[in-house]
């Protein structure tokens, strides 16, 4: 009965191609967006942001990235953990190198350089695509690992090989290394996401996103009909590589505070942001955070049910949650492959005519 | 050791992993030939069927993880009810996973074999626990004594082993798949699916067929692998070396999956062995990636992969 | 490859192409007993939009297309012919850029073309819609038919993530000329529909809107009436004859029901075997021995 749209009528085209044309919708992320900013903040404490805020942001700046890439733009890359790595050891060079930096600007460098890295990894995809073009990311994902791992320019050549965020503010309040705010911490994170959601969703809904997704769903008629191909699949590389970079940098700077290059950014985060995406929802920025909060939030409930429920190992919970993380991408990729936020506006669908269906 | 000896010693143990990497990827080949689908849990599944074999080779019990020597199986017996397993497997996975999915995108089809590598490699751990395990088959091990004499080389017989077993398995496949009918019928498909299904071959049965090959290929990379560095988590890796060796082979080439399979073992040892000092080492990591890309820029469907031309 | 066209060879070539007609490699019996032999005769000399001459593509040892001529003039209806297998789809592929053809010359608005990928010839105003629907899927018909806009839409990546100021306004007046090309197809109602969820029928002509929406000079059907019922012809028919009429746009179109090609179309070139068999009006075409042949299946085929 709440929501419906009967008696809304659209009276522009404006009106018509706003991101939540029906109000309630607006509604809800208004009312979000307030607990987030306005709420959480005052009520967080440490166990909070580390363990679930900060992962659950970061992840799903990491995953809005890699589906502009691989949801919108069909390319799949399996080179993700290598991309933040870039992000993050750009962030600590900057740092180390430019102690005054503003911290935003760091992100955003950080963010352009591993655009520009995603760039040259993505001239491949001119002759290939598909699982040809996930080998391709793949060896992006191995050298740059071997890169920040035997060149100790990377990481200043200290003796542990490790990276450790060096103590920075913003605007005067502490937001890096071990004295760190964890309410500015959050709020930072929280305010870089929220604005690099909107610009993703801003893009995927304009004639960029429109190319990407005709590139993905036909690249010969797209091409046939003036989309070049290499230049918007170049771009869709570079944005994409943006976000993951902005959101290796965070993950290093903000969340992690230390980082090593195969131990942190291994192949295995290449895995879990694409599984975010795919049990998420390809191509919908929702669907980065929905997969997101799915995956940081899986193995919490599962060491609470299995562990501290049931008592049994944790080694024995980590393999239940291979196996049923395994199973939900199949049951996803069967049943509902645009994930997570299909099934929400499904719902949405059916709320629209509840109680009287018909 | 002479400088020459050196090299020849270093070529064949690049032969050796090659060989390793050809076992791999020729059940890649195997699948994608007669599914189109891009098997990315092959090297999974040798680690599973690994873990099974030794398993029921020291009379493991599942979930408990200890071993009960009263149910431990003579090898030739644990070989066969793993392969019986393997069979299981293949006849699950049609069921669960290919026949839902079939029709859709091949790149769907290979996130969904990510996610099999996930339930298998969950699976494997929950059943026979995550520790190495040696594999012990009563397989030759230590250098040969020979080589070492005639030649000054060093060679491990194990790794001799694995070279004719792979032959032996290579030859055995193409012979399947010239003489049998099944065979015919598997090549059939690869060429045409509707052209299969119009000459009354059930695709369902071929693709339980096709998996459990690949199955049983995996096991043999199990035992090759298992026998010479133990059964360890690391064996799913290889998996990720195959994917280069597909590409320079081409995905639907046996002779080309060997072929590749050597070029990258024997590539890889050499780039570590006289370009590896000069950047660090540790290059073996990337090589064949970077191998691979260069490939993928200049001949995309491999050194015997077919041409592609596209139609509207 | 061989023989690909070269800037030397321009000016020469173009200056032949201009009287192309004249050069029709077609037997001189057929073309005289056909009709009244080439170009020249004809009542109102029209402006040539695009000129194919000599144009020879094949795949390997096979043949595609052999020694093919023939022009397509400003604003007319244009049929290409053929029994299946004759190389219709092969000369649109290479039309539009999708095929290179080994030998032979391409002249769009009186200019030699050069090698170049399809999106070029997109960028020169050709228009294309496929044999079997090439609709991007998981977009809706609005976004599929919005994607036609995609050359004409400039405002880079920084005013789209904004979504705001120019960028905004861009969209909003593309999206005012594609709600111009959705009421002229009379697809309102499927506005936000999914495509992959739209009946064929409405797919080809969401297909259509695609390739309207280029504002093309020139639009390739690849046969728009496959598979539909007689109201859906008719009224795919209705519109292929609007847009001629309405918007001036010049059609190529490939079709094999019969009645709807000697109806819609102006001229119509014949081809069999990759090779052209007869060029002219319907009525020529259709008194052609060699067409008859062609359709009826000579005994030896």
């Amino acid at each position: 009965m709440l929501y419906r749209e009967a008696g809304q009528f659209k009276t522009s085209y404006a009106a018509d191609q706003a991101i939540f044309p029906i109000p309630q919708d607006r509604y809800m992320l208004a009312g979000i967006l307030a607990i987030a900013f306005g709420v959480v903040p005052f009520v967080l404490n440490d166990y909070w942001v580390n363990a679930i805020l900060l992962p659950f942001l970061i992840y799903a700046l990491a995953a809005i990235g890699l589906n502009i890439l691989t949801g919108y733009c069909g390319q799949v890359s399996l080179g993700t953990g290598a991309f933040l790595a870039v992000g993050a050891y750009s962030s600590y060079k900057l740092m180390t190198g430019f102690p005054e930096m503003n911290m935003l600007v760091v992100f955003a460098l950080a963010g352009l350089i591993t655009a520009a890295v995603g760039l040259l990894f993505g001239l491949p995809s001119l002759r290939i695509k598909g699982f040809y073009l996930a080998v391709a990311t793949l060896a992006a994902q191995f050298f740059i690992i071997w890169l920040f791992y035997k060149v100790p320019w990377f990481f200043n050549y200290n003796a542990t090989g490790q990276i450790t965020v060096p103590p920075r503010d913003l605007f005067g309040f502490r937001l890096t290394g071990p004295e760190a705010v964890p309410a500015v911490r959050y709020l930072v994170t929280l305010s870089i996401v929220a604005v690099l959601a909107l610009a993703a969703k801003n893009m995927a809904r304009g004639h960029v996103g429109r190319a990407w997704m005709a590139i993905r769903d036909m690249d010969i008629a797209a091409e046939l009909i003036g989309i070049r191909p290499l230049r918007t699949k170049l771009l869709a590389f570079a944005v994409s590589s943006f976000y993951i970079g902005v959101a290796g940098a965070m993950m290093f700077a903000i969340y992690l505070g230390a980082a090593e290059s195969g131990e942190t950014f291994g192949i295995q985060q290449s895995f879990d942001v694409l599984f975010m995406i795919i049990i998420g929802g390809l191509g919908t920025v929702l669907g980065g955070f929905l997969g997101a909060a799915f995956l940081v939030l899986l193995p919490i409930g599962l060491e609470a049910v299995l562990v501290e429920g049931l008592g049994l190992s944790t080694n024995f919970a980590e393999h239940v949650k291979l196996i049923l993380l395994g199973s939900l991408i199949i049951f996803f990729l069967i049943v509902e492959p645009h994930g997570l936020a299909r099934l929400w506006q499904i719902t949405k669908e059916k709320l629209r005519l509840w109680p009287f269906p018909h | 050791m002479t400088e020459f000896s050196f090299f020849i010693e270093a070529v064949l143990s690049g032969l050796m992993a090659g060989v390793m990497y050809s076992l791999v990827a020729l059940g890649f080949v195997l699948i994608f030939k007669a599914s189109g689908v891009f098997n990315f849990a092959q090297g999974v599944m040798a680690l599973f069927a690994g873990l099974t074999l030794v398993g029921l080779l020291q009379g493991t019990i599942p979930f408990i993880h200890t071993n009960n020597p009263a149910f431990a199986l003579p090898p030739w017996a644990a070989i066969l009810v793993t392969v019986a397993v393997m069979v299981v497997l293949a006849i699950l996975i049609e069921r669960l996973m290919l026949r839902p999915l079939v029709n859709q995108e091949e790149i769907i089809l290979f996130m969904a074999t990510l996610g099999l590598a996930y339930v298998l490699e969950g699976a494997g751990d929950i059943l026979w626990g995550s520790d190495v395990k040696v594999l012990d088959l009563g397989l030759p091990q230590g250098a040969s004594d020979w080589m070492l004499d005639t030649f000054n080389i060093y060679v491990e017989k194990i790794e001799v082993v694995a070279a004719v077993t792979a032959g032996i398995l290579v030859t055995v496949l193409a012979i399947f798949f010239q003489k049998t009918r099944i065979g015919r019928a598997l090549r059939a498909v690869a060429d045409d699916h509707q052209a299969a299904l119009s000459v009354g071959i059930s695709l369902s049965t071929i693709w339980i067929i096709v998996w459990s090959v690949a199955g049983i290929v995996a096991l043999v990379a199990g035992i090759m692998w298992g026998a010479k560095s133990g059964i360890q988590f690391s064996l799913s890796l290889i998996a990720l070396k195959a994917l280069p060796v597909l590409i320079l082979g081409g995905f639907t080439s046996i002779p080309g999956a060997i072929v590749g399979g050597l070029i990258i073992g024997v590539g890889e040892k050499l780039a570590e062995i006289y370009a590896g000092p000069y950047v660090g080492g540790a290059i073996e990591n990337w090589f064949a990636y970077m191998l691979a890309l260069v490939f993928l820029l200049f001949r995309p469907q491999g050194l015997f992969g077919e041409k592609i031309i596209e139609r509207v | 490859m061989n023989a690909e066209v070269t800037t030397a060879e321009a000016p020469a070539a173009a200056a032949a192409v201009a009287d192309a007609p004249e050069n029709d490699t077609a037997p001189a019996e057929e073309r005289a007993a056909g009709h009244g032999a080439g170009a020249a005769p004809a009542p109102a000399p029209k402006e040539t939009l695009l000129a194919v001459e000599d144009v020879s593509l094949a795949f390997g040892g096979v043949k595609a297309l052999q020694n093919v001529s023939f022009d397509i003039a400003k604003g007319e209806i244009r049929a290409i012919i053929g029994p299946n297998g004759a190389g219709k789809t092969s000369m649109l592929n290479v039309i539009n850029g999708f095929y290179h053809p080994q030998e032979g010359r391409i002249a769009f608005k009186g200019q030699l073309r050069r090698r170049m990928r399809p999106h070029f010839a997109a960028a020169q105003g050709i228009a294309r819609t496929f044999q079997n629907v090439a609709l991007f899927r998981g977009m809706t018909t609005l976004d599929n038919i919005m994607t036609g806009r995609a050359l004409k839409m400039r405002r880079g990546i920084l005013w789209q993530a904004l979504h705001w100021g120019p960028a905004r306004r861009e969209e909003l007046e593309h999206r005012e000329f594609v709600e111009h090309v959705i009421d002229f197809l009379e697809i309102e109602h499927i506005r936000k529909t999914p495509v992959g969820r739209l009946p064929y029928g409405l797919q080809k002509r969401v297909e259509l809107g695609r390739a309207l929406a280029m504002e093309p000079d020139l639009l390739l059907l690849d046969e728009p009436m496959a598979g539909m019922n007689l109201e859906e012809k008719e009224d795919m028919s209705r519109f292929i004859i609007d847009v001629n009429e309405q918007f001036g746009t010049t059609i190529a179109l490939i079709e094999h029901d019969m009645g709807v090609v000697m109806d819609l179309s102006d001229r119509v070139v014949v081809l069999d075997h990759g090779e052209k068999i007869a060029d002219g009006t319907p009525e020529e075409v259709q008194a052609d021995r060699r067409v008859i042949d062609a359709y009826l299946g000579v005994p030896n085929d």
